[in-house]
């Protein structure tokens, strides 16, 4: 038996069988996320928010993932149809496959690319197809303006987003997860985290995360008052709960990203406490909570507004980040704090 | 057959098939999503090379930002494509031309194309050890150690291009209002607006 799981069909059902492991995991979790969704925000505005369905109402997204799968899917009339279904699905793969170098644990992780993070930013760079296509596909105004929207915002804030990660790459002087979250290590706990030498840009990045998940107060792309939903208007049935999925398995990723990359992954806040993948999800469920207090909190923007954020504070704020921590590991100053890679951290 | 093989058949095909349907479909908007699918499959063959760092730089800068401009464009182009087909069948044999001219260039080229002696130890002789650093570290030496001037020029020369690219299309439009958001921010908000505690039932 040993001997078969080390050659080729035996490593591809390893891989498949832990691929199948992530992916449960992340589906899992998404019933809890929308249900924790709903429920903080409906705490912020002091209502019950869903409470029939199983105890506390935890069953009320299976219900609805039911209701959205067996109702009939309307296609309009006017619609490309290969382009207005292949629009859900490469929004909700795309948010899927992100997963693959996302590590849990030390070495739990299901690729171990030395150039993870660019994988994860070219992804999501790809995340925006889903949007324009089913705007464009739908063969409708709002949907095609809602589309045109997310488009620009994605790419406007994509931009800080590499510069940001740039900050880290620099400090870590790799691009693989492992080694980031590893250089993050310390006698410190929590203050050798990136979130204290890079403290600013946790900001920057957080914001920036919300915008590239089209979450509010940057809606824009399905601002309701506006645009009724956006790229989603026409769709219905299993297609807008596609959409709907990878909007919040985008999410969950951006949580799991900056556990990542600012507040060390799986390691343990406590100097002493065992690290492992218990401080990760715990992590990733904090920002999570995060994300569902702003989208309680904040009104929408405006979208000049928005695109002056992106374009006019936050890319310049970036890219001046960038040269400044180029500078700080270059000369290993404050203890070598942004040159991780020359300490040995 | 080798499983690297068979990857690199499978991606040649997907590619050269996508590189058809990009000529010949019919709508626009389907030609630049195939371009996005051969652009994808060109990265698949940089990772078979194990060029990971410049397949995922081909991803996000032409699938993630040069292919999504294409889509803006032709999604917002107002144009009967069909009548547009029809008129290009008229330069079908200057297009044929055109092609059998570059196929002639090419094979006359090749014909003719040799290496000089001792190309390939320049080529192999700036690049690192590739079993001791990730293609990554290596590009990054090449570009920042032994092509550091080369780069900054051509930095250098995008970066005028874009000047170019915006002082040809700003224009100050005079008729028009304007944000001043330093205004908008620096407005008191005791100033702008009242608060009113509302009994309940009573009303103002």
């Amino acid at each position: 038996m040993d001997g078969f799981f080390s050659t080729t069909p035996g490593i591809a059902l390893i891989m498949a069988a832990q691929s199948l492991l992530v992916i449960g995991f992340v589906m899992i979790s998404l019933l809890f996320l929308v249900y924790g969704d709903r429920k903080i925000w409906a705490a912020v505005q002091m209502r019950r928010g869903p409470n029939v369905v199983g105890a506390f109402g935890l069953l009320q997204t299976v219900a609805d993932a039911l209701k959205y799968v067996v109702k009939e899917v309307v296609v309009p009339a006017g619609a490309d149809k290969p382009v207005f279904m292949l629009a859900p699905l490469t929004s909700f793969v795309l948010a899927m496959v992100a997963w693959a170098v996302i590590p849990f644990n030390d070495t739990w992780v299901l690729a171990d690319l030395n150039i993870a993070i660019l994988y994860v930013f070219a992804i999501s760079s790809l995340e925006v197809y889903g949007v324009i296509m089913g705007g464009w596909a739908s063969n409708s105004k709002y949907p095609f303006l809602g589309s045109l929207r997310s488009a620009a915002q994605m790419i406007s804030y994509e931009v800080s987003i590499g510069l940001i990660i740039i900050g880290v790459i620099i400090t870590t002087g790799s691009m693989n997860f492992g080694d980031i979250v590893r250089a993050q290590d310390g006698d410190l706990g929590l203050f050798n985290w990136y979130w204290l030498p890079h403290l600013p840009m946790v900001f920057l990045f957080f914001i920036s995360t919300l915008a590239e998940t089209n979450r509010p107060p940057f809606d824009l792309p399905e601002a309701e008052s506006e645009l009724v939903a956006g790229y989603q208007v026409e769709y219905s049935s299993t297609p807008f709960l596609l959409f709907m999925a990878g909007e919040y398995i985008a999410i969950f990723l951006m949580c799991a990203l900056i556990s990542l990359l600012f507040f060390g992954g799986w390691l343990s806040p406590i100097p002493g406490l065992p690290d492992g993948a218990f401080w990760m999800i715990l992590k990733m469920s904090f920002f999570f909570f995060l994300f569902a207090m702003v989208k309680a909190i904040t009104p929408r923007y405006r979208y000049d507004q928005l695109m002056r954020l992106g374009w006019k504070v936050f890319l310049p704020m970036s890219l001046a980040w960038v040269v400044i921590v180029s500078f700080l590991a270059k000369f290993e100053l404050f203890g070598g704090a942004y040159a991780r890679w020359a300490i040995g951290g | 057959m080798h499983i690297a093989d068979f990857t690199f058949y499978t991606f040649a095909i997907i590619l050269v098939t996508a590189a058809l349907f990009v000529v010949v479909a019919r709508n626009p908007v389907h030609s630049v999503l195939w371009l996005i699918l051969c652009f994808i499959q060109a990265a698949g063959f940089f990772v078979l090379l194990g060029a990971e760092f410049v397949a995922f730089l081909l991803v996000i800068v032409y699938v993630g930002a040069v292919a999504v401009l294409f889509l803006f464009v032709v999604m917002m182009l107002d144009v009967d494509f069909a009548e547009l087909k029809a008129e290009m069948a008229k330069y079908v044999p200057l297009a044929g031309l055109i092609g059998v001219v570059l196929m002639m260039q090419l094979v006359l080229a090749f014909g003719t194309w040799e290496f000089s002696a001792g190309v390939e130890a320049r080529l192999a002789s700036p690049t690192p050890p590739l079993d001791e650093v990730h293609n990554t570290q290596a590009l990054g030496l090449l570009l920042y150690d032994q092509y550091f001037l080369l780069f900054q020029l051509s930095g250098l020369i995008l970066l005028v291009a874009m000047i170019g690219a915006i002082l040809l299309t700003l224009r100050h439009r005079q008729d028009i209002k304007r944000q001043d958001v330093i205004a908008q921010m620096m407005r008191d908000p005791a100033k702008a607006m009242e608060l009113k505690d509302v009994k309940p039932g009573q009303g103002l």
